[in-house]
């Protein structure tokens, strides 16, 4: 090998060694990099603190006046709310009950239907737990707080303001 | 064009390593062993690789005929589980750092002087140090086991936390991987310098063989990821011992960030072991085909654009960490992008073929196998690349026969077909062709049937690196372990092969192989003299 190959070869091995020492830098230097590369990309997801998750389901922005209505159709039963009216916001869940007595001196059986005012306010309103449509037989005398909870969707219309929600009970006869 | 040839004469004895020597020619002035340690000629330096190389296949080979002993049925019967995971780690070392690299490292020392006629590489006496690392750090690996606390049972890819807290097994691994990557770094030094330096005049870089190209481009992979391997098991022996929380989350680190700068070299190393093997291909098909390589500019651009690509899709083994989809995203797109010139070198080799006048001895069988199975290997990738499937995929025997179909039909055949192809020229012995295909047709049946099984265990669901499983994977299971056992008989008939070839082989012809057309079939005797190409050969 003459001496000019010697020292392109020399030359070679000087830089490369170089890339090779700059290259186990690298690797340390990674450490650093992910912190500030992650963090100026906003993919840190997992270090970062999260929001405080937000409500998107009650409609804080509106309050609607719910109404209870309770009544027995002819029955010997004593059928009212427990409350007469409710401010709620639209998306928010609410438990209301009914209480309902049988005061005849022998076992009843009753369904009630549910209606609502105005007719439209019906396809808003979403009941997770009623008593309707149900048969309840109560015993004589006996009294019972049957609890209804619902959620008024928050797609009600802005016009309407206030809704009522009204059962009436029917006995059902042949069941004593 | 003249063709100088250094041979002190053909009327010696044959050597140990098998090629011819007149009493005028002397290896170095030693004899025995002290010419082996003291050795600085690339052709006695690429012999101590390949067979450095074939030991450590035989090692990791016992370990993962363990490792499916015990995996033929369902429960524990042979190894207790902890020593099951020391078996799958040292498998995966042994057979990545001790087999396949420095395979194609030997082919890199023999071939390359001859290919480019030059004399020797670049760095003799650095390119015997860089040999003699390995066998210390192969030891290191193999004592580890024997230390209390036996190997590091942490899976190859030696993850944190659970690195931290092996025994001193651990250490020795960390130690070894040091050295793993000082000899890789070394020889890729040497030899990058040695092509860019010493072609012969009229040898320009698009005229080199394929395989020189390859293994140029690969050295710049292994100066660039290699350090930082060792920048990652470098911090995880500190985080062991020296009080350091690189990935200690409670002293404000991140195991995943392990991962990140283990995997940032551990894609380009895939394509580290590809490499070579694509460009052995590229010299074998052509030989076969009797015809030209098809596009070399384009094969050597695609080479070029893979070895770039791979470092930019590492987290495409990391989906599962908790990456945002953005980064899961851009992964899986610069990954599926990287199939693109894979497949042109795929069409190329494909094309080479095409209208060639084809015969089929073993090297071209093997290479045969190797476009056919590596590329499967590809496609099975292509299916893991994508997010929502790797989701499901992610540590399964799916992927195990993933990297196995490219790793083992891929490099491993390539290897194959490589020492086939060359050992004529090396020791000017022929092997037993009749043999020689009985290895390719075993090897072939056996090899699909330990792996392609496996991808229907995985889709189903196995886990990997586990010791037992449900019922339910048994059938494949056992199909899968009765292959690796053939598998692991039919490379004991390798080794018989190569030594009847280089003990009593037949006389080899000057030209073996009438397509072969690189530098050391045109210009050189067969067997090459211990010195060749003392004076360059003008190619201009």
């Amino acid at each position: 090998m003459n001496p000019d190959q010697a020292r392109d070869n020399k030359r070679m091995l000087t830089r490369l060694s170089i890339v090779a020492v700059a290259m186990f830098g690298f690797g340390f230097a990674l450490v650093p990099f992910y912190d500030h590369i992650c963090r100026a990309l906003g993919i840190n997801s997992l270090v970062t603190r999260s929001e405080a998750p937000v409500n998107t389901q009650v409609d804080l922005t509106r309050k609607v006046t719910v109404e209870f209505d309770a009544n027995a159709h002819g029955m010997p039963w004593s059928f009212k709310p427990a409350t007469r009216h409710m401010e709620v916001h639209p998306g928010q869940l609410v438990q209301v009950d009914y209480e309902v007595a049988n005061v005849r001196s022998s076992a009843v059986t009753g369904q009630a239907v549910a209606s609502y005012g105005p007719k439209l306010a019906g396809q808003y309103f979403r009941k997770l737990d009623c008593f309707c449509f149900t048969q309840q037989t109560l015993a004589a005398g006996e009294t019972r707080r049957m609890p209804v909870s619902f959620v008024l969707d928050a797609s009600l219309p802005a016009d309407i303001n206030t809704v009522t929600l009204s059962y009436t009970f029917f006995e059902v006869a042949g069941k004593s | 064009m003249s063709a100088v040839v250094d041979n002190h004469g053909h009327a010696g004895e044959r050597g140990k390593d098998g090629h011819a020597h007149g009493h005028g020619d002397h290896h170095g002035g030693y004899g025995g062993v002290m010419r082996w340690i003291t050795t600085t000629n690339h052709k006695d330096i690429g012999t101590l690789y390949l067979w450095f190389s074939f030991i450590n296949f035989m090692v990791g080979g016992v370990m993962a005929m363990a490792i499916r002993l015990e995996l033929f049925s369902p429960g524990i019967q042979f190894f207790n589980p902890d020593l099951f995971n020391q078996f799958t780690t040292m498998h995966g070392l042994i057979m990545v750092f001790g087999a396949i690299m420095p395979a194609f490292v030997g082919f890199a020392n023999w071939q390359i002087p001859m290919m480019i006629g030059a004399p020797d590489m670049a760095f003799a006496r650095l390119n015997n140090w860089s040999f003699w690392i390995l066998p210390f750090a192969a030891s290191l690996l193999v004592i580890s086991f024997f230390t209390p606390g036996g190997a590091p049972g942490v899976g190859w890819t030696l993850y944190a936390p659970l690195t931290v807290q092996m025994g001193v097994g651990m250490d020795l691994t960390i130690f070894a991987v040091h050295l793993l990557g000082m000899s890789s770094i070394l020889g890729s030094i040497n030899i990058i310098t040695t092509i860019l330096n010493m072609r012969a005049p009229g040898m320009t870089l698009m005229r080199m063989p394929l395989f020189v190209w390859t293994w140029l481009i690969t050295a710049y992979l292994l100066v660039a990821a290699m350090p930082v391997l060792a920048g990652a098991v470098t911090m995880s022996l500190t985080d062991r011992h020296f009080g350091t929380s690189f990935f200690n989350a409670a002293g404000g680190g991140d195991p995943v960030l392990y991962q990140h700068i283990f995997w940032f070299f551990g894609h380009p190393e895939v394509y580290i072991i590809a490499l070579p093997a694509f460009g052995v291909v590229s010299q074998v098909i052509p030989a076969f085909s009797r015809k030209p390589l098809f596009g070399y500019a384009s094969m050597v651009y695609a080479t070029s654009a893979i070895a770039i690509l791979s470092f930019i899709v590492w987290a495409h083994h990391m989906y599962t960490v908790g990456m945002p989809v953005t980064g899961q995203l851009f992964f899986m797109y610069a990954t599926t992008l990287i199939a693109v010139p894979t497949g042109v070198k795929v069409f190329n080799w494909v094309a080479t073929m095409w209208k060639g006048s084809l015969s089929f001895e073993t090297p071209m069988l093997f290479a045969i196998g190797f476009l056919f199975l590596f590329t499967l290997g590809g496609f099975t990738g292509l299916v893991l690349s994508l997010v929502p499937i790797d989701i499901q995929l992610h540590d399964t025997y799916y992927v195990v026969a993933h990297f196995h179909y490219v790793m083992v039909a891929g490099a491993l055949f390539s290897a194959f077909a490589g020492v086939y192809f060359w050992l004529p020229k090396w020791t000017g012995r022929m092997y037993d062709e009749t043999l020689g295909k009985w290895h390719f047709w075993l090897t072939m049946i056996f090899f699909n049937m330990i792996f392609f099984v496996q991808h229907f265990l995985g889709l189903a669901g196995m886990p990997r690196r586990i010791p037992d499983y449900p019922l339910m994977f048994e059938t494949w299971n056992k199909i899968s372990s009765i292959g690796a056992f053939g598998f692991g008989l039919t490379q004991l008939l390798f080794l018989y092969i190569i030594l009847k070839a280089i003990k009593s082989g037949e006389k080899a012809p000057e030209k073996p192989w009438e397509g072969a057309d690189s530098l050391e079939w045109t210009h050189l005797p067969t067997p090459v003299p211990y010195h060749s190409f003392e004076t360059p050969p003008n190619l201009k």
